[in-house]
């Protein structure tokens, strides 16, 4: 678009049309309205969801000393449900200390290191999917607003860029699935529109606890993409994205995908 | 024959400072909208055509469905296989797995046989088409043999 475009709509206060082949925002729905029942009944109830047992994990951590400063996560934030409530939401957002965009993980790890004085989680350990689970949790029900403060700006386009450029040996596009053939099957999968609603998640297939990092990985290895690596900028750019494009819709992670 | 012809120098080009890893495809000629002669000068075998296009590495019916009573997971991305060597002949057949986006720019079926115009192929498939030469010729003998 061009910008004279944009900012006569920004300030026309208008919603920025939507471009060929994007979801409308009555239409988005998130991959827990293409699960089975059984899915979803696991999904519902808190006993019966396995990505619980890592949210329990998570509040083990929350209130566990650690690092050269000896600090809980829960001595500088108190309770986290009052001080947790809504911030999964707006991830990635804009860290000043590092310049970028830092997806809830990063974040996570930036307290490690700067106020536990402790060594970073690796991504995907026990750890940092059981504190973002818990931390995520506290977004249950609340809609996604990651994404409006302009210093994202670029990292949202090259996040876009990115979900509309063919790419792999199958040479696909993340929009070529989950913008244009959402409704559709691949094998005996429901596509989805690949929204980010839910994460971390548990994944049957997985048999275990993921971030969006890992699912983003495994949709590109999918199309025989060279994945980009954990916390590489264009996949927090990725990341971003799916968070703007899914702008308002409603959290349910920890969530329970196929 | 133009577009071709310009791949190929593509394909030396960017074979010069990889040699060692670039395969090279067989040369093929476009004739109309087909490939008329056979990638390996001699027709493929249906048998072990039907058995590629099931098998999960070919990706064919990630996408497709089709008369595969045995294939419990099938794409519905794409039309039916069913009849497709009634709908087309044998070197439109060639052509569209060749490089299905000679017959439709904006197909999302994948080229079998091209390994120039890609963006961040992984290392393990990079430089090699998806389909040899071969197995292109054995797909299409057995889509030839799907007639309604
Ligand atoms: C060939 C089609 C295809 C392409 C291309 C593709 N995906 Fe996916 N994606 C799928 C399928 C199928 C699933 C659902 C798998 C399942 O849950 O069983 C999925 C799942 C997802 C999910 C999880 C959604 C949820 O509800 O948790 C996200 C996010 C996602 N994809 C993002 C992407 C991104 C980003 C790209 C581009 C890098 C991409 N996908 C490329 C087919 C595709
Ligand atoms: C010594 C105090 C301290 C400790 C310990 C600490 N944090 Fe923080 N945390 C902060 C401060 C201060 C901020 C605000 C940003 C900044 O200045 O770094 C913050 C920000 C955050 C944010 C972003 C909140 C938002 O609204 O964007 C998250 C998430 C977070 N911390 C999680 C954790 C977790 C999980 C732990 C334990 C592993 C932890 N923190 C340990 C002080 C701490
Ligand atoms: C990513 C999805 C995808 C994959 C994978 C795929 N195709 Fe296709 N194919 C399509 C689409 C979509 C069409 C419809 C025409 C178009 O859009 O170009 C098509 C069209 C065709 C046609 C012409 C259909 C007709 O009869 O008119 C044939 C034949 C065909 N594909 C064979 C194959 C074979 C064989 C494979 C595996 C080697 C394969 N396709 C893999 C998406 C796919």
């Amino acid at each position: 678009m061009r910008p004279q475009a944009l900012l006569a709509a920004a300030l026309l206060g208008m919603a920025l049309p939507v471009l060929a082949g994007e979801i409308a925002p009555s239409g988005r729905r998130s991959g827990y309205d293409f699960m089975s029942a059984d899915s979803k009944a696991m999904q519902d109830d808190d006993t019966a969801n396995p990505a619980m047992l890592s949210v329990l994990e998570g509040e083990t951590l929350w209130t566990t000393k650690a690092g050269a400063a000896d600090k809980s996560c829960s001595d500088c934030h108190g309770a986290v449900d009052v001080s947790m409530k809504g911030v999964a939401a707006r991830y990635p957002a804009f860290s000043a200390a590092s310049a970028a965009p830092v997806d809830l993980g990063q974040r996570v790890n930036l307290c490690r290191r700067q106020h536990q004085e402790a060594d970073p989680f690796a991504p995907e350990s026990r750890e940092l999917l059981a504190l973002t689970a818990l931390i995520a949790k506290q977004s249950r029900g609340m809609p996604i607003t990651a994404g409006g403060d302009p210093r994202l700006a670029s990292s949202v386009a090259r996040g876009r860029e990115l979900f509309v450029q063919r790419q792999g040996q199958l040479n696909l596009a993340c929009a070529n699935c989950h913008d244009d053939n959402w409704d559709k099957h691949l094998a005996g999968s429901a596509i989805t529109q690949g929204q980010p609603t839910g994460y971390p998640i548990y994944r049957l297939e997985w048999q275990g606890m993921g971030s969006l990092q890992r699912r983003l990985r495994g949709c590109m290895t999918g199309i025989r993409a060279q994945a980009f690596d954990f916390d590489a900028p264009d996949m927090i750019a990725l990341e971003l994205y799916l968070m703007s494009r899914a702008h308002g819709m409603t959290m349910d992670a920890p969530a329970v995908r196929p | 024959m133009m577009r071709s012809a310009s791949r190929l120098i593509v394909l030396i080009i960017a074979a010069l400072p990889a040699a060692a890893v670039a395969q090279t495809l067989a040369r093929y000629a476009i004739v109309g909208d087909g490939i008329p002669e056979p990638l390996t000068g001699q027709p493929g075998d249906p048998t072990r055509g039907r058995a590629l296009v099931l098998a999960r590495s070919s990706t064919c019916i990630l996408c497709h469905f089709g008369p595969f009573p045995e294939a419990r997971f099938q794409g519905d991305l794409a039309p039916s296989l069913a009849g497709a060597g009634s709908r087309s002949t044998p070197a439109q057949l060639r052509l569209r797995l060749v490089d299905a986006s000679q017959v439709n720019p904006d197909t999302i079926m994948p080229s079998y046989y091209r390994i120039d115009g890609l963006t961040r192929v992984g290392s393990a498939w990079r430089d090699k088409p998806i389909l040899s030469a071969e197995q292109i010729e054995d797909i299409v003998a057995y889509l030839a043999t799907l007639r309604e």
